[in-house]
């Protein structure tokens, strides 16, 4: 294969060139450089494809659920199911899988390089490092908002006509329900950045979703067997938890309100990236 | 040009490399030399700032790698060769590097043709044979046409058509005044390429020294003289100031000349209407002159002869 590939021998190659350029290292240049390796990963797509499918797939499906609950009530009446159910937070279910395949993507991106050996290539190119977390973080934040901005629209709207062949369904016009629906598309990509920096903590792809499925899943559930006066000064402020806050339309007494909820996820947006700077910067490639 | 100054690098109780200073000069091939495990890669890893050493600095073309504006343009490097994502396209990973210094396409597509990558350009880096890897790594060395080159074993893998390649690729990056330095465990490559050696074992510098030198001082086995009036010759040339004569007692026509060349020897010879059969130069081979001169540093050795291996296939 080789052989038949190589040129010939006998030429010594010229090597100088007059098309290389002058450019320099930019965090411009370098987010351009991220966004291509972004693009060109054929598992990129199929993970997005995921987000898409568990996003609206489960919305949707959950809508069709809803109505047949509504038209065919078995055990309970009709009137309990409608008691607690919100229209808006019930079409948008899908983001539950949805912040998981996202969060998938947002390891990989970065453990991808270490596992294949592309992270050497990379530092030799951004060999101050930090500039490659940024722009990797700021590709993968704006694809992430677009594409759950998207997603939760289209879940939106699409579930909100389904709900209205028995007449339950809302508008995005309602008090509260736009915040609901961007909300739910802030906390998904918010997830997509924290995984981002976990995968830079972590470095391994197994160990940086178990962590991110640890998180988002499992301490909540440990956090649930604690003390209760422990247990509510701590579970308000998992992040998923403060997510929840952002996505709730009606106030919950054991969630914190929509701006702290905000606030604590920044909090934690800045304490990862904090970590993972810290670790790309001192540890070795 | 490179320079490091104590190098030193320590993992845990392990050191890898120990108090390393050289520099390597351009316009020449450095070759920088030593058995698997010397810490040559380590070494290159400290060139580029992936590896932070414990103590001691490297300075490239002036300054440490990672202060340069325009790495890429100081120091083109390949450590190892698959410093690639599987998944990616040849053509795109070399352009996702390149837009990291907004090097234009061209130059992307003519790094492409240097390395006769061009038919395998747009497949998935990860089906590309061990050759193919190398190609692509020096590719992406090259891209940002840099002055200084530093490649890791870049003929493992290649077939003999590609080390040719490799050689005359690193004499013409040398004659167009760039620093080149070229890692390999294999002396007799070297001995083909470089001018300059840097040889380790064991993270610490055994000899910096230049290849006709080292030549020089390996081949020190004398002339090798068949003739059938070795009494006579070799009264004639023991009677030469500083030359010594050696007789073999199982061949009574071959002597071992040391102290004075093969055209001395010829000439003599001649003069007196001697005749020669055999008239050879001895010379150690590299190979063996470099195994001697690391012996003591070779980390992984063999301990177990075959025929214990055998007698105790459990050990």
């Amino acid at each position: 294969m080789s052989t038949s590939i190589a040129p010939s021998p006998a030429a010594v190659p010229t090597v100088i060139s007059t098309k290389a350029g002058t450019g320099k290292v930019t965090l411009a240049h370098v987010v351009n450089a991220e966004w291509i390796k972004f693009r060109t990963l054929r598992s990129t797509y199929y993970t997005l494809l995921a987000v898409v499918v568990a996003d609206i797939g489960i919305g949707i499906a959950s809508c069709y659920g809803a109505v047949d609950r509504i038209q065919h009530p078995r055990h309970e009446g009709p009137g309990r199911f409608l008691q607690d159910f919100s229209p808006a937070e019930w079409s948008l279910q899908g983001y539950n899988l949805a912040q998981l395949a996202l969060g998938v993507l947002g390891v990989l991106i970065v453990t991808g390089e270490y596992s294949t050996g592309m992270i050497r290539a990379s530092l030799s190119a951004v060999p101050r490092r930090l500039p490659m977390l940024w722009a990797k973080a700021a590709v993968f934040g704006v694809v992430a908002a677009v594409l759950s901005c998207v997603c939760v629209l289209t879940s939106f709207f699409v579930g909100q006509s389904i709900l209205s062949t028995v007449h339950v369904q809302t508008t995005i016009s309602a008090p509260g329900v736009s915040r609901v629906v961007f909300g739910t598309a802030l906390y998904l990509t918010v997830v997509g950045l924290l995984s981002v920096a976990l995968g830079t903590m972590i470095r391994n792809a197994a160990g940086g979703i178990a962590t991110l499925l640890g998180v988002l899943f499992i301490v909540p559930l440990l956090v649930e067997g604690l003390p209760t006066t422990w247990h509510d000064h701590i579970a308000p402020y998992l992040p998923s938890a403060a997510g929840s806050a952002v996505m709730t339309l009606k106030q919950d007494p054991t969630l914190l309100s929509p701006g702290t909820g905000l606030l604590v996820l920044a909090v934690y947006l800045v304490v990862a990236y904090l970590g993972a700077a810290v670790v790309l910067k001192r540890r070795d490639a | 040009m490179i320079e490091a100054v104590g190098l030193t690098k320590r993992y845990g109780p392990k050191t890898a490399v120990q108090d390393l200073s050289f520099s390597v000069r351009p316009g020449i091939v450095t070759g920088f030399l030593g058995p698997n495990g010397a810490g040559k890669s380590t070494t290159m890893r400290m060139l580029l700032g992936l590896d932070t050493p414990s103590s001691g600095h490297a300075v490239v073309n002036g300054r440490r790698y990672a202060e340069h504006a325009a790495p890429l343009r100081e120091v083109g490097a390949m450590l190892e060769a698959r410093a690639i994502h599987t998944g990616r396209s040849a053509y795109n990973h070399l352009l996702a590097l390149a837009a990291t210094h907004a090097i234009p396409r061209a130059r992307v597509e003519e790094v492409i043709d240097l390395v006769g990558l061009r038919e395998v350009a747009r497949r998935r880096a990860g089906g590309f044979s061990l050759g193919m890897g190398q190609r692509l790594g020096i590719a992406s060395a090259l891209l940002g046409d840099p002055a200084t080159v530093i490649l890791d074993e870049p003929v493992n893998g290649l077939d003999p058509e590609g080390i040719l390649w490799i050689r005359n690729l690193l004499k013409s990056l040398a004659s167009e005044g760039r620093t080149v330095l070229v890692s390999s465990h294999l002396m007799s490559e070297m001995a083909l390429t470089a001018e300059h050696l840097i040889v380790i074992g064991r993270g610490k510098l055994i000899a910096d020294t230049s290849v006709a030198d080292f030549t020089r001082s390996a081949s020190q086995g004398g002339v090798l003289v068949r003739t059938p009036d070795s009494v006579r010759l070799g009264e004639l040339l023991g009677a030469l100031p500083e030359v010594t004569v050696r007789s073999d007692d199982s061949d009574v026509q071959l002597l071992t000349v040391e102290g004075a060349p093969s055209e001395r020897i010829g000439r003599l010879a001649a003069e007196h209407g001697l005749v020669l059969f055999e008239l050879t130069p001895q010379q150690a081979s590299l190979e063996e002159a470099f195994m001697e001169l690391t012996k003591d540093s070779v980390e992984y050795e063999a301990v177990v002869t075959p025929s214990e291996l055998v007698k105790e296939p459990a050990a």
